[in-house]
């Protein structure tokens, strides 16, 4: 008896300290964790994150008929808070029928020119950039959770492999600054561990939102590399990869950022 | 349409002095900054914040091309009674936006 | 070309842009002396919240609290905050009364650089208060090209 309840008991020790182990075990670091105190108030404070007027605009034009088929999102797909909650945590994913996997505003100018007939929108568009933060708001405090879909491990091992690969005139690759020396200072700034975890996110210095695409577009330009064009599949590659390294951090969308 | 964040309580008792944020969608374009074809963006900016509680001028504010964009403005006022707060901005090309806001004084 | 004659082109490149418009310290006591004339402010009463480093000069938050009752007939009349770097020496002017219950207003400003910021406060009795902060502005090393 006094066997088994020893037993019983050191199991439970292990359980416990197993569980400790690996919520300890997760150092990973989102940008968040890196900002003054001003700057995560203004985050966390939805009357006073400017993001937060991108995601009241895009509830407006989820709501707004468009293109030859006169629809509008909510026509499909209801109330966003519903039925797109979970899906940016899942994006890039390879869309039914296609074979390539596409960004969350790949995945909206897809509904615009395929359901509503519409025009796609350009990058960076603002009305874009606010339907892909209103979509992705739906999705905040919940965990990135890539799908389980053996398509996407080819372009998840090409965006690990552009990752690693040195480039432009600095000859750094991504890894150099954001893993072996995250946490470090460069110029007074703190290296992130480059987590997306709040995209689209309001970035300070653009005073505007922004996406992945421009925020990768902008390290490319930092190591003195030539950006690949907008619609280059290289982008994808590399978010699908970043979300894979992110996996079970939460999503704060729309996250603020110097 | 212009999108715009207010934070406000929807009740007050009489004699409190309550906090009034205001969020506003507006690039505050400085007149400063080269284009990308090399010529100054022209100057685009708020130019006044306005804030009446029952048609009383409560506060107001001129900016300067040096408010950010997207300008964010709190202040106070005290709750004298029941009513509706109107938040006006207006600015450079024609720009005007306004925001009402109830607050319930018991 | 002459080295030299490229050299002072370059320069002047450079340097013009930034010439006539850029707000000097003088050019902020210019700007304040429109306001005030000539009374000369006392330094207190007011708190000027701005934090000593940024992480980047394009929204930078700014609080300004005045101590005052704030009744009819002692109150804050007018908050101004001025800066000595960016191209224009004034930031904002905000009017209050005793209405406002509180001297306080909040807001978020742009930084070209370091420099030293300057909120004076008017107060029913004509007088003048004042506060200065300083900020450095740490400049990110990948800031992204002109679009």
């Amino acid at each position: 008896m006094t066997g088994r309840l020893l037993a019983l008991g050191l199991a439970l020790v292990f359980v416990a300290s197993y569980a400790a182990a690996q919520v300890g075990a997760d150092k990973r670091r989102s940008g968040y964790q890196d900002m003054g105190e001003a700057l995560q108030k203004m985050q966390d404070d939805d009357t006073a994150n400017p993001g937060m007027l991108y995601v009241q605009l895009g509830g407006q034009l989820w709501k707004r008929a468009v293109g030859a088929a006169d629809k509008s999102c909510a026509d499909c797909h209801d109330a966003a808070p519903a039925s797109m909650k979970g899906v940016a945590a899942r994006y890039p994913a390879i869309p039914t029928g296609g074979d390539r996997p596409v960004d969350l505003e790949g995945r909206i100018n897809l509904c615009r020119t395929e359901n509503q007939k519409a025009e796609p929108l350009p990058p960076e568009n603002r009305d874009l950039l606010a339907l892909s933060a209103y979509v992705a708001h739906q999705s905040r405090d919940l965990r990135i959770a890539p799908p389980y879909d053996p398509r996407l491990d080819a372009f998840r091992r090409e965006g690990a492999e552009i990752y690693r690969r040195r480039q432009g005139q600095l000859n750094l690759s991504c890894a150099i600054c954001h893993d072996d020396n995250a946490g470090k200072k460069l110029a007074g700034i703190v290296i992130p561990e480059a987590h997306p975890t709040g995209y689209p996110i309001y970035r300070l210095e653009w005073q505007a939102l922004g996406s992945l695409k421009r925020r990768l577009r902008n390290c490319l330009v930092g190591i003195r590399a030539d950006a690949w064009p907008l619609d280059a599949p290289e982008y994808t590659a590399l978010e699908l990869y970043l979300m894979e390294r992110a996996k079970g951090m939460k999503l704060e969308t729309p996250a603020v950022r110097p | 349409m212009s999108n715009i964040l207010v934070n406000a309580p929807k009740t007050a008792r009489r004699g409190d002095v309550v906090e009034i944020k205001a969020l506003i969608m507006h690039p505050m374009e400085t007149g400063f900054r080269p284009g990308p074809n090399g010529r100054i963006i022209p100057r685009n900016i708020i130019e006044r914040f306005t804030a009446t509680w029952n048609g009383a001028d409560i506060f107001a504010m001129d900016m300067s091309p040096a408010i950010a964009a997207n300008p964010f403005v709190s202040f106070f006022a005290e709750a004298k009674e029941s009513g509706t707060v109107v938040l006006r901005w207006t600015g450079d090309e024609g720009f005007a936006a306004e925001q009402r806001v109830d607050i319930a004084v018991e | 070309m002459d080295r030299r004659l490229f050299l002072a082109g370059t320069a002047a490149i450079i340097v013009l842009p930034l010439g006539p418009a850029a707000a000097t310290p003088d050019a902020m006591t210019e700007a304040i002396k429109k306001v005030i004339g000539n009374a000369t402010p006392t330094e207190g009463r007011v708190k000027l919240e701005v934090p000593p480093l940024v992480e980047n000069g394009s929204t930078v938050p700014l609080n300004v609290s005045v101590e005052s009752p704030m009744t009819d007939s002692d109150h804050v009349k007018a908050i101004h905050v001025f800066n000595e770097k960016n191209p224009q020496p004034n930031v904002f002017s905000a009017r209050l009364g005793p209405r406002s219950g509180k001297a306080v207003v909040g807001t978020r400003i742009k930084l070209g650089d370091s420099q030293r910021i300057v909120a004076i406060a008017e107060t029913s009795d004509g007088r003048f208060w004042s506060a200065g902060a300083d900020v450095i502005v740490t400049l990110a090393a990948c800031l992204e090209e002109s679009p």
